[in-house]
């Protein structure tokens, strides 16, 4: 069952440029368990559009099959959803966008829906650079089926059943770098100042825009000895330094250190503004994040904030030249090329 | 020429198959040949008999030459003409007494071999090539053509129509015309030169194909396509469907690019695998673009589980099935029709698929563009079930037609006016009373016609629900539906009898020919039957009264289990007793004479038990 947020809203509630409160970006109210950290990133999501100023129907929302690919349920209500197949979320949202260039992708998935039965779909619609929103909500483990280790748990993780994880993890930010993607984040459900921006930032983003959440479940790997705990984000969390995002409308008043901040501006006309902690660390250089992706791991630290992103990504429409017009506005003036040239290509037939 | 037996002695009416080695460039030669009858007024239905292979294995190439315009497999070879040492063993044996046998004798043929029923006829092809080529490749290539060459003169062909067709097919590579006219002139000349031409089989100029056009069906599939509106294309290569999109994408470069922009009005995706690639084609037409994709019988049962979503989410899909010979990887350059029963009902729980059955390439064109029509309007899976032999062969046909004043039928879809005006939407509210609801693109309206569509049960207004009696009553609206599907699907294609006759046959697809043919010589023997093609699943009313209307019924399919048999009696509850089969799987187009002949062993007072029964007594089974 689905329930219905009550249709009551304080009347001052903060507007957008379009006139919506944030109560037009939510969804039902959850069935996840409470504290789950899955709700807390659509929390961020509903801000981070509501900020944007996007209309809420010009956003589609896709998933897989998971605790994850349920929370689609729980935010944008407005909007269009399709809670796919397990692991095929990619390719329904590239056959989505394909079909119409011009709404907003977000695709939701977890990490058992992506790093084992999608693992293919995931690496193949970050090198083709689909232009959209890819969210991992990765927790470690399976909730639905109550508890079992999922292929990014770290290894020697231990979750409720008490049993340390055997298998190397599979780091699914790692893996979007080798394979081509032109957006890498990372961050933690529990770190909305972190997380917000990162996701307006790849709202932004022309291509394909990966954000991994560590989000934890609090009924199977909350545990002392799980890597995906509450308590072990907080503790081990190092970021590559601060992103603030400024939308292309407004304008940048906060002044920053000038030797420590760096202004991009992105497709939209929109700016990151990044804040380093590290000098040795450049979001430009794909190999630079490879290398800190790998010490952070070899340390037991969870590298979070952007990784990497190329400022020169084309995507799949562009790779494919598609009309501007969005190929379902389409109709069989456009489309079909009528008797006569049928004519031609049967005399070349005889 | 030493023939023991009188040689067959034919006029426009023969079997002629060509024994090659793959990967030679026979095919093109092989081709000009057929495409010169068709010109000449003759009726041909050529047909490659290839292994899963690219270079080096025995290839063949079958040649029916029919004045009456038999067009399907007739079985048995009157002129074998051999160019692979590899099967000449087997291609010798395989002619019928009386018949020819052309080989390069530059090499003396094995004595062993030798036939006293047959003639022999030898040219000397290498020797030819080595004295009049250095170039070891246009040794290979043009050898080919000199054969066809000495066709030419040994069957009586119109040399003018053949050196045209080489202007014609080298258009723009004019450079290449000359020399391959003068190949042919080679083997012509040797021909007339060392035989008594024609031969005793030979054709003469006709006007038996009209308008007719010779065209293969995964070309017309593809065009069919980009008449029918098809925007994205999701696929993953398969033999025998992989010429599906290739065609699609020949002609969407062409007539589907802005000259100005340069941009296209349509998008090809391949995907990492079937599993992707219908993902992809549900993502788009969800999103209100026309989609397809095609895929062979591996594809099918990879994309099975995306087809349960599709059905149960209504989302409509086109998805082309060119079979092969299964299961497994079976035989992937071999044909069958060996898929119904798993794209019929594919996917778990209980789903039911729109299958379409063409037979023609005239009717891949007709069908592909209709598939559009019919999925966005029955908001469902339409599965186009073609085979490798119709698909990767030239087949005669009726040219293709369209009409300029149609326009495409989109469906039950809602504009944001539409929305405007109505109290609430229902996404799965059965509005009409015909079983198939509104549904509304993303991005339509502001405020109104969002909706979450999922492949858990949800009530009708698309809200998620595990309650019992939602469940079930959204399966029996589904059930419903399928009863309005019958009346968009095509009807079935009635023979009639000249006589009154309690026998029926019933076939479809690719054995849509030969069964017309082997019809043919039953009348002539006596026995008359009444003829149906069926051409969709589900099956109409028509197709149940036509089985009610006889005694006894033959299904004539290419495959082992009898699955369009079962298909009939699972849908209609008829008893094994009144469905007789008739089959062929073992990866050759079902002939004229295999269907005579089973239908004559199973005709009433007959006593010989068909296979299947027979099979399961030696088994030690009830029977």
């Amino acid at each position: 069952m689905s329930y219905q947020i009550p249709k009551f809203r304080h009347p001052e509630l903060p507007k957008n440029q379009l006139g919506y409160t944030k109560a037009d970006y939510e969804g039902s109210i959850s069935t996840l368990c409470a504290g789950c950290g899955h709700d807390s990133i659509s929390g961020a999501i509903i801000k981070a559009v509501h900020e944007l100023s996007i209309e809420p129907h010009k956003i589609a929302k896709l998933s897989g099959i998971g605790c994850s690919s349920k929370s689609p349920t729980y935010f944008l209500g407005k909007s269009h959803g399709f809670n796919s197949v397990h692991g095929r979320m990619p390719s329904v949202v590239t056959g989505a966008a394909m079909a119409n260039r011009d709404l907003l992708y977000m695709g939701v998935s977890g990490d058992g829906d992506t790093a084992s039965i999608g693992l293919g779909q995931y690496g193949h619609v970050a090198r083709r650079n689909l232009n959209m929103v890819y969210i991992v909500m990765n927790n470690g483990c399976y909730g639905l089926t109550k508890g079992q280790d999922s292929a990014t748990a770290d290894e020697g993780s231990v979750s409720k059943k008490g049993e340390a994880n055997p298998f190397s993890a599979i780091d699914l930010p790692a893996i979007a770098l080798q394979i081509g993607a032109t957006f890498v984040a990372r961050s933690f459900s529990g770190d909305k100042e972190q997380l917000v921006p990162l996701i307006k930032a790849a709202i932004s983003h022309r291509g394909f825009a990966l954000i991994d959440v560590v989000s934890p479940c609090v009924t199977f790997n909350n545990t002392p000895g799980s890597t995906k705990s509450y308590e072990y984000a907080r503790e081990h969390m190092e970021a590559t330094g601060t992103v603030d995002f400024v939308p292309m409308h407004e304008e940048i008043t906060t002044k920053y250190d000038p030797g420590k901040t760096r202004d991009v501006t992105m497709h939209d006309g929109s700016v990151i503004r990044l804040k380093k902690v590290d000098d040795s660390f450049d979001p430009f250089d794909r190999l630079s994040a490879i290398t800190a992706l790998e010490k952070s791991r070899e340390s037991g630290q969870i590298l979070t904030g952007l990784l990497y992103m190329d400022k020169h990504s084309r995507d799949l429409h562009e790779a494919l030249q598609t009309s501007r017009t969005p190929l379902n506005q389409m109709n069989e003036h456009e489309l079909c090329p009528g008797s006569k040239v049928l004519e031609q290509i049967n005399q070349s037939l005889r | 020429m030493n023939a023991s037996v009188a040689p067959i002695s034919a006029v426009n009416d023969f079997v002629i198959k060509f024994a090659n080695v793959n990967g030679t460039g026979s095919a093109s030669a092989n081709n000009l040949f057929a495409k010169a009858l068709f010109r000449m007024g003759l009726p041909v239905s050529p047909k490659n008999i290839f292994p899963s292979n690219i270079q080096g294995l025995p290839t063949w190439y079958e040649v029916r030459v029919s004045e009456k315009g038999y067009l399907g497999r007739r079985g048995g070879v009157d002129i074998m003409l051999s160019v692979n040492p590899q099967s000449m063993a087997d291609d010798i044996r395989e002619v019928e007494p009386g018949g020819y046998f052309i080989y390069d004798n530059t090499k003396a043929l094995d004595l062993r071999l030798h036939r006293a029923d047959i003639t022999f006829i030898g040219i000397p092809l290498t020797a030819i090539c080595n004295e009049q080529y250095k170039d070891p490749r246009q040794r290979q290539l043009f050898k080919n053509v000199i054969y066809v060459g000495a066709l030419a003169a040994l069957l009586d062909m119109d040399f003018k129509v053949l050196s045209g067709l080489v202007s014609d097919q080298f258009k723009g590579k004019e450079k290449l015309i000359l020399p391959n006219i003068a190949a042919l002139e080679l083997g012509h000349q040797y021909a007339k030169e060392h035989f008594n031409c024609p031969i005793s089989i030979r054709v003469e100029t006709r006007d038996a194909v009209g308008d007719s056009i010779l065209l293969d069906g995964n070309t017309a599939l593809g065009l069919g396509a980009v008449y029918g509106g098809a925007t994205v294309a999701a696929w993953y290569p398969i033999t025998p469907s992989t010429s599906v999109v290739d065609a699609f994408d020949k002609y969407a470069k062409r007539m589907r690019i802005n000259a100005g922009t340069g941009e296209h009005n349509y998008a090809i995706v391949q995907a990492e695998d079937e599993l992707a690639a219908i993902g992809m084609v549900i993502g788009a037409s969800w999103n209100g673009a026309r989609a397809f994709t095609a895929t062979s019988g591996p594809g099918i049962s990879l994309m099975s589980e995306f087809l349960g979503l599709a059905y149960f989410a209504e989302i409509p899909t086109v998805l082309i099935d060119v079979q092969r010979a299964g299961p497994s990887t079976g035989m992937p350059t071999r044909t069958q029709q060996s898929d119904v029963l798993s794209a019929a009902y594919a996917s778990h729980g209980d789903t039911k698929q729109v299958l379409l059955f063409p037979s023609s390439p005239a009717e891949c064109f007709e069908f592909a563009a209709d598939c559009f029509d019919l999925a966005e309007r029955l908001q469902t899976p339409i599965i186009l079930m073609t085979d490798l032999d119709l698909g990767m062969n030239d087949n005669m046909s009726p040219p293709l037609k369209w009409d300029d004043n149609r326009t495409y039928d989109r469906g039950k879809v809602l504009s944001a006016e539409d929305l405007d005006a109505m109290e609430r939407f229902g996404r799965y509210l059965d509005v009409d009373g015909d079983a198939i609801c509104y549904r509304t693109y993303p991005g339509t309206h502001p405020t109104k016609g969002a909706f979450f569509t999922r492949g858990t049960s949800r009530d009708e207004y698309a809200i998620y629900t595990e309650r019992g009696e939602e469940y079930e009553k959204n399966m029996l609206r589904l059930m419903r539906k399928w009863e309005t599907i019958k009346e968009y699907v095509p009807e079935p294609i009635m023979v009639p009898a000249s006589q009154p006759t309690d026998l029926g046959v019933i076939f479809y697809g690719t054995s849509e020919a030969s069964t017309l043919e082997a019809l043919d010589y039953l009348a002539d023997e006596g026995v008359n039957i009444d003829g149906m093609r069926v051409r969709s699943f589900p099956f109409n009313d028509d197709v149940e009264a036509f089985i009610e209307q006889h005694d006894r019924v033959f299904v004539v399919e290419q495959n082992r289990d009898a699955q369009l048999r079962t298909l009939l009696m699972a849908e209609f509850e008829f008893g094994p007793d009144k469905l007789k089969s008739v089959l062929c799987f073992d990866g050759t187009p079902i002939s004229a004479r295999n269907i005579r002949k089973q239908i004559k062993q199973q005709l009433p007072g007959s006593n010989v038990t068909p296979f299947q029964r027979r099979f399961r007594r030696a088994q030690g089974g009830a029977a």
